[in-house]
């Protein structure tokens, strides 16, 4: 039986994984070398990696930094953040990533979807979308970008199945209301998309304990669910999870 | 000097792979060069992507004959997704695209049943027990050769298949964490 994927994110900036709510108040978690190690050894089933730059004032992707991670770990590993080109999709797959992942880009470039599938194929292209409630939406769902700054006036389910029609093979729900408040994922638009397109789905955003995972499987139907927070602290481990994810009677990989 | 030869025809990158051997300490080329694959003491054949265009590269590049030999020469042979799939004889992908017979049976597509995506991502049990990561879209039916069997959508499909010194799965060993490098070891050890 295919397992549900448990994904934690690394937000690393100048080389350091950093933690900050809304983009502020950026905590030192670690070396993303070997915070990738220790969470592929303890179970991950997948790690993304946003927003990998080198220095603060230029913003091309760290290269070197996709290579040594892809040198450390064997499991699939995805990037995002930085994205700004049909190269630079290139090089980060290359130099040993699974996926990229666009977001603002996609929106501003739908072409960079297909194109990025036509010369990589599907399964390597992650659609990362920011989402924000708004009543004025079809959907009630209105998407962001710049890191949740600026409103596009674009619908959430729209964009998503405008997407998958382009090329995208896999989405990344990451809602702007829960983003950052460890209180859960936001289950509405991500049970809507989840349920609406034909490719995986990933929730993002909100998860501060095991039964949030438990309940966006159960409730939400997505096929991945991202964690940052909940164990960059330490407060759980991703085999607590994965063993709450069990119990739940949620198909788990156990075995890492 | 003993090496692994990891044919690059274009399909998919061959840097995971490559970085699977380094951390078993395996000598690896990434190579298409026909002389440099048949001289090696046994051949990885990766792919992700279209079989159509996967055939169409090792046509354009001169590889079919080369494959053919390396998969059927007695050295030790592993194709990996599409590198597994391209061994059989005929893929639904594309309209229909005629593969290398090298292993009897055909590719077909996941039917669209409610509840199952497609692609298949993650990880999947082969055989009911371990489990390892899977990307596809197509799959190849059950045959005389296979070795490990993966559900899917209401289809039992083959995840692995060997034929002699030909070794074959669906799934990436390369990203399927210590229990694909364990399957890389004993490959490295044939």
């Amino acid at each position: 039986m295919l397992t549900k994927r448990v994904i934690p994110c690394l937000d690393v900036r100048q080389g350091r994984v950093t933690k900050g709510v809304k983009f502020k108040n950026n905590i030192d978690l670690g070396d993303p070398v070997e915070m990738a190690v220790a969470y592929s050894d303890g179970g991950a089933d997948e790690l993304v990696f946003y927003d990998i730059t080198a220095s603060a004032e230029h913003r091309p992707i760290d290269i070197g930094m996709v290579k040594e991670v892809a040198a450390a770990i064997h499991i699939p590993f995805a990037v995002g953040g930085g994205i700004s080109s049909i190269e630079d999709m290139e090089r980060v797959i290359l130099a040993g990533a699974e996926k990229v992942s666009v977001n603002s880009l996609a929106i501003k470039q739908p072409k960079i979807i297909s194109d990025g599938a036509a010369v990589f194929g599907r399964q390597c292209i992650v659609l990362g979308m920011d989402p924000v409630r708004n009543p004025e939406c079809p959907s009630g769902y209105e998407i962001t970008t710049q890191g949740f700054r600026v409103r596009t006036d674009i619908d959430a389910l729209e964009w998503a199945r405008r997407a998958v029609e382009l090329g995208a093979g896999e989405i990344v729900v990451n809602s702007v209301d829960a983003d950052g408040t460890r209180e859960g994922f936001e289950m509405t638009i991500t049970r809507l998309i989840a349920e609406a397109v034909p490719v995986p789905v990933v929730a993002s955003g909100g998860a501060g304990k095991p039964e949030h995972l438990v309940r966006v499987f159960q409730e939400a139907h997505v096929d991945a669910a991202i964690v940052a927070g909940m164990i960059h602290t330490g407060d759980y481990t991703i085999t607590q999870i994965k063993q709450v994810m069990q119990e739940a009677g949620i198909p788990t990989r156990m075995s890492y | 000097m003993s090496y692994t030869a990891i044919i690059d025809y274009g399909a998919g990158n061959c840097t995971s792979v490559a970085s699977a051997f380094a951390a078993l300490g395996g000598e690896t080329r990434v190579t298409r060069d026909a002389k440099v694959i048949l001289a090696a003491d046994r051949v990885v054949f990766p792919g992700v992507g279209a079989a159509k265009s996967a055939m169409d590269n090792l046509e354009r590049m001169g590889l079919v004959d080369v494959v053919r030999e390396a998969a059927t020469n007695g050295r030790p042979f592993l194709g990996i997704c599409l590198g597994m799939q391209i061994l059989l004889e005929h893929s639904e992908e594309d309209g229909g695209v005629e593969l290398l017979k090298i292993l009897p049976g055909k590719v077909r597509r996941f039917p669209d049943v409610p509840g199952f995506k497609i692609p298949e991502i993650g990880w999947n049990q082969v055989n009911g027990g371990t489990e390892y990561y899977f990307v596809h879209s197509y799959y190849a039916e059950l045959g005389p050769y296979t070795t490990g069997t993966t559900e899917y959508a209401g289809v039992t499909f083959t995840s692995r298949v060997q034929k002699g010194s030909l070794l074959a799965t669906q799934f990436h060993p390369e990203k399927s964490g210590k229990a694909g490098l364990a399957l890389l070891k004993e490959f490295l050890a044939c």
